[in-house]
């Protein structure tokens, strides 16, 4: 029974406006006074990448998603392992070239493995939620979801890559969000989170462990549940400090910088600094395409990955941005919409799952070129120089535009997961 | 699992929400980024991009009273680098040095440089040769951070024979910037050092002016941009001088390279300086952009210090010439006329206090009058005038004819002269009874605790020549100033210049100095000093009766006054005899 695949034109087309506004971004990144060879170019690769990208998302729209679903486990096994072979043979690149987060054979970087992962979690999650019959009601029940992120998010946290750790996280909370788990649970497993970040204060700390005590009385979980909490919030306390002296110094520096950009002003401070410089200088309008001087004259660092949004601050102005986030904001309506409309709840949960990686990442990107989030190496979709990552995002696309193809039509009020059973 | 519709389109609802309110947030950041505070950022962006360049102005030129150049600018050359820091300063001099050859020590003073003005280009070299700039220019892609660019260099184009009064510019050092007479002022800017050059610094420092060039995160220049319109640099009106540079020629020509010593030439009834010369010279030119070494080695270890300026510096014995000093105060006091003749004449010696006191003329002068005894130079005479006026009288005469004071002329570093104020000074320096009136014959002669500028002597036979105005020597003409410091009447005055006008004929001690067809009037002098030879003086003015230049010449070791004498006739003579000099316009103010 093979149906014919229509293309959810409105997601098609936003994505192709997103990567056409990428790729000219990526090359006016390249124009600088100062001679950067390989930023130069850059876009001609992107192109060539986006080129790929565009046939891989053909050729994924065209398989089922039965079989998409048949493929996570092995693409989840297949990504654990490449991130524990990268954590063992990696090699760093660019502003984190501490962190081990490419596979390089021979001297020939291959990829970013966790740019697989992000996909391969979205989907192994997608699967172990899908087949049960509820959502689940306590955090006792949340162990297998739990680990099937912990694995690779330890793995990834291990590069040590911050930025791809918040991702997991961001799917994580985002699936179990959209399988219905009660907000209370959710505040709950995002507990011990929230210690750690808190443990830097003591007396923040402690309000937020009586306000965790309060929720639990209140919540009235498992006796185990509620002791297993308690343990871990407090353990998290203790353990802040420890985590926080295995930390990379750049990262160290980068959560301090978040906090105060001008305690460092000529190391880690100096990227947001610059890029902060770059985006207000931009004013309404922007220094006109390819024209902004803190690019040219290379102040503003990784103009053409990871602070590429503030080339659009600079020379496109608040219009170039407006435009920009607003492109991202009609992308992701249209995959809710894609996720809301699914044919099953495993195609709904991937929908979702990719929404919120993409969340994630654009939020954290954006807001970091301005200081609102500390600086993690974290791409901007459609936007940032990187092949793999330009491939994941319209491999996505390809998922998306499968799931919307098999999703019903408008005015259908059937329950999801039904749907298959009833003819229509 | 069964996601039910109602709960998926509440969630999708909540989660459209959710993306909306988190992207709106996200873009009123940028909103208040680049609306709301976008002109600060701007200024950020343009300090981070435009780096000023400063372009010095060119100083003004120097004139002489006819228009004749005595100081100018020709092009020149500095070179300076852009750099944020003391390490990327110093690797870059380093990769320099094997170029130009700087040595650690100019690389050591460049960072000094910078960490005081961090947002200038640091000056490397301030005066680069075009050898370095070619070199430079040739290796320009190697060092974007370079600046080389034109930069005005002063130049004398007489020298040598300006250097007693011109003085010569040079980089302002560390001590200067940090004082607050130089409070406007920037490391590696030019400053006036001695001489003219630092005495009106002011008026010929000119207006710096300022460029933009564009540089990049490592400061290296990318493009030369008007991204602002430049600030032209403004050159200084010119400065026209009293100096007659004809005539400052004449001297220093006359004193050629053997003869040590100094000159001084007023117009008696301004005070206008037309010539000032100190024997031997210095090029003022090879100071420009730093002296050398060896130069400045060769300067420092002769022996005749030609850097040492002997007509306003040095002091000397006056000797006789300050006999007309004696002469004056005893004529105010109504002690003598000029046909007094003193109880004892002259018979080579004079005894005070059991000690002999010699005239300069064994033989004798025998019984004179004030004007002879000028004349003849008789120190016997002058011994007793000297003891007749009493110490105190004579030390009260001297200080208001201004013996102990400085000039006044408009050059940095005169020396003040020494005249005892009053016989306490006699008491402090040898003690209350360790002394004797003794000390009146030696003053009365020009010699003891009295020693004199070649200048101040010159402006006291300012008052001789006229009506007992001392005019304050001017190089530049600003506000001439004439104080009277002697209360004789005209027919005194006559009298003493009809005494002086002896001195230079058959009569006096100056016979080989007189003038075909003028009169030269002055008084010689043999100055006792530390060395064995005298020093030897003429102080004058001519013609003696209707004067119109005072000159007054002291020669090292020249033995007799006599020789003074000839050198300060030659000097008159041309001054009197030339043909009449047109003057020049010189480039007006713009």
């Amino acid at each position: 029974m093979i149906k014919r695949v229509f293309a959810d034109y409105p997601l098609v087309i936003i994505a192709l406006l997103l990567s056409a506004y990428g790729v000219a971004i990526v090359y006016s990144a390249g124009q600088t006074d100062v001679v950067q060879t390989a930023v130069a170019t850059a876009y001609k690769r992107q192109l060539g990448w986006f080129a790929v990208a565009l046939v891989a998302a053909w050729v994924l729209s065209r398989a089922s998603v039965r079989l998409i679903e048949w493929v996570s486990w092995p693409a989840y096994i297949l990504a654990v392992l490449l991130l524990l072979v990268t954590l063992l043979f990696g090699s760093g690149a660019g502003t984190a070239s501490s962190m081990k987060g490419w596979l390089t054979i021979g001297g020939v970087r291959l990829g970013q493995p966790a740019e697989l992962a992000k996909v391969a979690v979205v989907l192994m999650l997608a699967r172990v939620l899908a087949a049960r019959r509820d959502p689940p009601r306590s955090l006792v029940e949340l162990w297998l979801p739990g680990v099937v992120v912990l694995v690779p998010w330890l793995l990834v946290m291990a590069q040590p890559d911050l930025g791809t750790g918040m991702v997991f996280v961001g799917i994580f909370f985002a699936m179990l969000f959209w399988a219905g788990v009660s907000a209370r649970l959710l505040l709950l497993a995002a507990s011990p989170a929230i210690s750690l970040l808190l443990a830097f204060n003591t007396g923040l700390w402690g309000a937020w462990f009586l306000i965790l005590i309060a929720v639990v009385l209140w919540y009235k979980p498992y006796v185990v549940e509620g002791v297993v909490l308690i343990v871990t919030n407090v353990a998290m306390g203790v353990l802040a400090p420890i985590l926080w002296d295995k930390l990379a110094p750049h990262q160290r520096s980068r959560l301090l910088v978040f906090l105060d950009p001008s305690e460092d002003p000529q190391a880690s401070g100096y990227h947001v600094i610059q890029s902060q410089i770059a985006i207000g200088s931009g004013g309404w309008l922007g220094k006109g395409f390819t024209l902004g001087t803190q690019k040219r004259g290379a102040f503003l660092p990784e103009q053409h990955t990871d602070f590429i949004f503030a080339v659009v601050g600079e020379e496109l102005g608040f219009l170039g941005v407006t435009v920009a986030l607003a492109l991202f904001l009609l992308l992701f309506l249209r995959v809710i919409r894609v996720a809301s409309r699914a044919n099953d709840s495993f195609s709904s949960l991937v929908a979702f799952g990719l929404l919120g990686s993409w969340m994630v990442h654009v939020i954290e990107n954006v807001g970091m070129t301005l200081n609102l989030m500390p600086i993690t190496g974290i791409p901007l979709p459609f936007f940032s120089y990187g092949g793999s990552f330009m491939l994941a995002c319209w491999l996505a696309i390809g998922i998306l535009v499968r799931i919307s193809s098999e999703g019903r039509g408008e005015a259908d009020a059937l329950p999801i997961g039904l749907r298959g059973s009833t003819a229509r | 699992m069964s996601l039910h519709p109602n709960d998926i389109q509440r969630r999708g609802r909540f989660a459209a929400w959710m993306t909306a309110l988190s992207l709106t947030l996200l873009a009123s950041g940028f909103f208040r980024a680049q609306v709301l505070e976008g002109e600060r950022y701007q200024l950020s962006s343009e300090k981070n991009r435009l780096r000023e360049v400063p372009i010095p102005a060119a100083r003004g030129n120097i004139y002489d009273r006819h228009g004749v150049l005595i100081a100018e600018n020709v092009p020149g050359y500095s070179v300076s680098i852009l750099s944020q820091s003391a390490d990327s300063l110093r690797s870059t001099l380093t990769r320099l040095s094997t170029i130009i050859g700087l040595t650690p020590a100019d690389i050591e003073s460049a960072v000094r440089r910078l960490r005081r003005d961090p947002n200038r280009p640091t000056v490397v070299l301030a005066d680069a040769s075009f050898d370095q700039v070619s070199v430079l220019e040739e290796h320009r892609t190697e060092f974007p951070s370079l600046i080389i660019q034109a930069a005005p260099k002063r130049r004398y184009p007489e020298g040598p024979v300006t250097s007693a009064f011109v003085g010569y510019t040079g980089e302002i050092n560390e001590t200067e910037l940090n004082s607050t007479d130089y409070a406007s002022y920037k490391s590696g800017q030019q400053i006036g050092r001695n001489g003219l050059e630092k005495q009106y610094e002011k008026e010929l420092r000119g207006v710096e002016g300022s460029r933009f060039v564009e540089v990049d995160a490592r400061g290296r220049v990318v493009r030369d941009a008007a991204a602002r319109p430049d600030r032209p640099a403004k050159t200084a009106p010119p400065l026209q001088t009293n100096i007659d540079m004809d005539l400052q020629r004449f001297v220093a020509g006359y004193f050629g390279d053997t003869l040590v010593g100094g000159v001084v030439a007023l117009e008696p009834h301004t005070g206008e300086v037309l010539a000032i010369h100190s024997a031997p010279t210095f090029d003022p030119n090879r100071f420009i952009g730093g002296v050398s070494t060896e130069y400045y080695k060769q300067l420092t270890t002769d022996d005749r210090r030609p850097m040492y300026n002997k007509a306003m510096q040095g002091r000397y014995p006056p000797a006789s010439t300050f006999k007309l000093a004696t002469s004056v105060v005893a004529l105010e006091a109504g002690l003598v006329n000029l046909d007094t003749r003193m109880p004892q004449p002259c018979t080579g010696g004079y005894t005070y206090g059991g000690r002999y006191f010699r005239c300069w003329d064994h033989a004798g002068h025998g019984a004179v009058t004030l004007a002879q005894a000028i004349a003849k130079s008789c120190d016997v005479y002058f011994y007793q005038l000297g003891l007749r006026l009493t110490l105190s009288r004579f030390l009260a005469g001297g200080v208001q004819l201004k013996f102990g004071e400085k000039s006044g002329i408009d050059l940095p570093n005169e020396t003040t002269p020494i005249w005892p104020y009053a016989v306490e000074y006699f008491d402090k320096l040898y003690g209350p009874k360790n002394w004797t009136n003794a000390v009146t014959l030696n003053l009365a002669i020009g010699q003891g605790e009295n020693t004199q500028t070649i200048l101040n002597m010159a402006r006291f036979y300012t008052a001789l020549a006229t009506d007992g105005s001392a005019a304050r020597p001017e190089v530049v003409h600003r506000n001439p100033e004439r104080t009277k410091i002697m209360n004789l009447t005209p027919a005194q005055l006559a009298g003493l210049r009809d005494a002086m006008g002896d001195v230079v004929s058959g009569r006096g001690t100056a016979a080989s100095a007189q003038i075909q067809g003028v009169v030269l009037a002055g008084k010689t002098g043999s100055a006792q000093n530390e060395t064995k030879i005298d020093h030897a003086w003429f102080v004058g003015f001519a013609p003696k009766d209707d004067p119109k230049i005072v000159v007054a010449v002291m020669l090292w070791q020249g033995a007799h006054g006599y020789a003074a004498a000839r050198i300060a006739s030659k000097i008159v003579e041309h001054y009197l005899k030339r043909p009449t000099i047109q003057p020049v316009d010189i480039e007006g103010d713009d």
